[in-house]
């Protein structure tokens, strides 16, 4: 999974260097940059806004508008449950109130041990395979709480 | 002679171990040291026989599923190769009656082909809509997609070749094609399955559209909860790119043409095409006011078509078949065929690709067969999160722009997503208001603070709380941002609140909660 280096400026300048060609590069970088650290980290901000000649406050707006870009790391893995129509239709609000109950956490929370950071999601495109999941990159579907709970304790530690 | 076995990779039959059923194929074949080879397809969309695997015989397709990995020996055993004998069997794929049933124009290739050989594509029928396409004048181009009677599948439905007319007259240096595979709706997943299953078709769809309006990029944005569409289409436009069907000169033709796959950031407002333009500029996916149309001023100010995955997709078989014979299927407005998707509390959820004018009714019964619960169906909301909930006296409605927005109710993506008797509309009215408020851009008024307001209300006609006064209250607010909001997304977050309270009145009248701790 991704996240797998330690925040450097040095190397987020590289990533930075690595994408800045491409037309409209901010989402790009953020995404290069969450995919090395896990994270954006908050000290990228001047370096993207020097990068691409935009103000800081251009490019903080543009990190804080979207969901998926974390100022700070996440769990070593990362459960983002579907909460759409779909989803609900088939017990999805249980079945999150289950895995927050029995992980202690709540919404965008990581445990204490930091094996496991819960987000909500909006729709994964396997509405007629629901409940859904993506457990960091491997989707899962027709979901119980038997079936959660042998993914999350199957997860290598 | 090398046989053929082939397994999906679409994500939702991954979800339900497709990949753990090859990997048990692979082992086995290995082990029994068979001559077979696996080729990893997209879905044919009957998402309850997944994982579900086919064979070659005789020329055609033979169907096995819903495959566990411990089925494998069994299969193998009972010379699943040649086709044989099992109770997982399902024969051809073409004679199941859920596919047997369909219209499959833009899906057609779906869960046939192995998704990045061009060379797969070509056997299959791809390019020749572009080979044709390569021979006209680009207005000829445009009148055929006109007479087609393509509407964007979107969800606006604005006729497909009048938006490419334009791009096609506006002078400017650089034009662009934009195709928004943000598909955010709840109950949608064709452009998923499109991408992940066929992404060749959406390329050569993009292909035409920059022959017809002169552009020489494009740019498909990919929600970032798609990563495997994301990754599939990447690996399309690469195999087409090295078959010389993109570059400097597409298939010889002196015209060039380029697309790049961007990924977008968890924002549902970017389904919203002008919010989507922005997102790929690299700022905040707030919507823009209109005019300026995207169409003249679109990605960096420049002209832009704008299309859904569907429309683009769609694109070659019109040009491969012909306009009229697209127009030939549909209802009214609504020519040519409008891909389904069946989800939520359903026992046969999955791709309907049909002709406009199947009714609600038809959809849920021929194809449903009943709720996966077993229960009475209560309600459906049709098009995504912004779509109506419809009773059982509105399933009679058919399939169809118009008619749907006489019940006023949109089609949408074409999402169908069913409930079963234990869904509690009031609820359902309140998420619709809390999915604005954590969706919304921000930058209007009626939608950022009305959602909110909307939240608080409908909090307090669950709790019983002045019931009359405060359902009156939620009417004036829904008028108020459907007339006053600047996107479709403060503008149809009515729909579903609306609908929920006149079509389940019961789920809305409820007593006051009694003093707390009695």
């Amino acid at each position: 999974m991704s996240g797998i280096e330690t925040w450097s400026a040095a190397r987020a300048s590289e990533i930075i260097a690595g994408q800045q060609h491409l037309d409209g590069a901010t989402l790009p970088i953020l995404h290069a940059l969450q995919h090395a650290f896990g994270y954006v980290d908050p000290q990228a901000v001047h370096l993207i806004a020097d990068a691409l000649n935009l103000s800081k406050a251009e490019v903080f707006g543009t990190i804080s508008f979207y969901h998926d870009f974390r100022s700070k790391p996440a769990g070593r893995h990362v459960l983002k449950l579907c909460r759409a129509e779909a989803c609900q239709a088939m017990g999805a609000v249980a079945l999150h109130q289950h895995c927050r109950t029995r992980h202690g956490i709540d919404w965008h929370d990581t445990t204490p041990d930091g094996e496991l950071t819960l987000e909500p999601v909006f729709c994964l495109g396997l509405c007629a395979t629901a409940p859904a999941a993506l457990l960091d990159d491997k989707p899962l579907a027709r979901l119980t709480t038997g079936k959660i709970d042998a993914q999350i304790e199957g997860l290598s530690r | 002679m090398t046989s053929v076995l082939y397994i999906p990779t679409d994500a939702a039959a991954l979800a339900v171990g497709a990949d753990e059923v090859a990997a048990a194929f692979q082992a086995e074949i290995s082990r029994r040291g068979l001559d077979v080879q696996i080729v990893r397809t997209g879905s044919r969309g009957l998402f309850w026989l997944e994982p579900m695997i086919e064979i070659n015989q005789d020329g055609g397709r033979i169907a096995y599923g819903p495959v566990e990995p411990d089925d494998v020996a069994g299969l193998l055993d009972a010379g699943l190769m040649l086709g044989g004998d099992h109770r997982l069997r399902l024969g051809p794929p073409d004679e199941i009656p859920y596919l047997k049933a369909q219209t499959r124009l833009t899906f057609a290739r779906c869960g046939l082909v192995d998704p990045i050989s061009v060379a797969d594509y070509r056997a299959h029928g791809g390019y020749v809509g572009l080979d044709r396409a390569l021979a006209m004048d680009a207005t000829a181009i445009v009148d055929e997609v006109k007479l087609s009677g393509l509407r964007g599948r979107g969800g606006a439905g604005f006729p497909t070749g009048i938006k490419w007319n334009t791009v096609r007259l506006a002078v400017d240096n650089q034009k662009y094609i934009v195709c928004n595979a943000d598909e955010g709706d709840s109950g949608t997943f064709a452009d998923r399955m499109l991408m992940e299953g066929d992404p060749l078709s959406l390329v050569e769809g993009m292909t035409i559209a920059a022959l017809a309006v002169g552009a020489t990029k494009g740019f498909i944005y990919i929600r970032s909860e798609y990563p495997h569409a994301f990754a599939a289409m990447n690996r399309a436009i690469l195999a087409a790119t090295e078959a010389g069907y993109l570059g400097p000169s597409v298939a010889g033709s002196g015209h060039a043409f380029t697309i790049e796959a961007r990924l977008g950031a968890g924002a549902y407002i970017c389904g919203e095409e002008t919010s989507l333009l922005e997102s790929l500029e690299g700022r905040r996916g707030l919507v823009r006011a209109k005019p300026p149309l995207p169409a003249l001023k679109g990605l960096f100010g420049k002209p832009t078509v704008v299309n859904n995955v569907m429309s683009l997709a769609t694109v070659p078989w019109i040009m491969a078949n012909g306009a009229q014979a697209y127009a030939d299927f549909g209802m009214g407005r609504s020519r040519g065929t409008l891909p389904i998707q069946l989800a939520g509390n359903i026992k046969q959820g999955g791709l309907i690709e049909t002709a406009f004018g199947l009714t609600l009714r038809q959809v849920l019964d021929q194809f449903g067969g009943g709720t996966a619960t077993g229960r009475p169906i209560r309600a459906v909301q049709v098009g995504g999160p912004l779509g109506a909930y419809f009773p059982d006296r509105l399933f009679d409605t058919p399939m169809d722009y118009e008619a749907f927005a006489a019940v006023k109710g949109l089609i949408g993506h074409g999402g169908i997503v069913v409930f079963d008797d234990t869904v509690d509309l009031a609820h359902q009215a309140r998420f619709a208001f809390e999915f604005c408020a954590q969706e919304s851009c921000g930058k209007c008024t009626p939608c950022r603070i009305g959602a909110t307001r909307g939240v608080e209300t409908m909090d307090k006609v669950l709790s019983g709380v002045e019931r009359a006064k405060n359902l009156e209250l939620i009417d004036d607010l829904c008028q108020l941002m459907t007339e006053a909001s600047l996107c479709a997304m403060g503008g149809l977050t009515p729909v579903p609140v609306l609908s929920a309270i006149t079509h389940f009145p019961d789920d809305f009248n409820r007593a006051p909660l009694l003093a707390a701790a009695e």
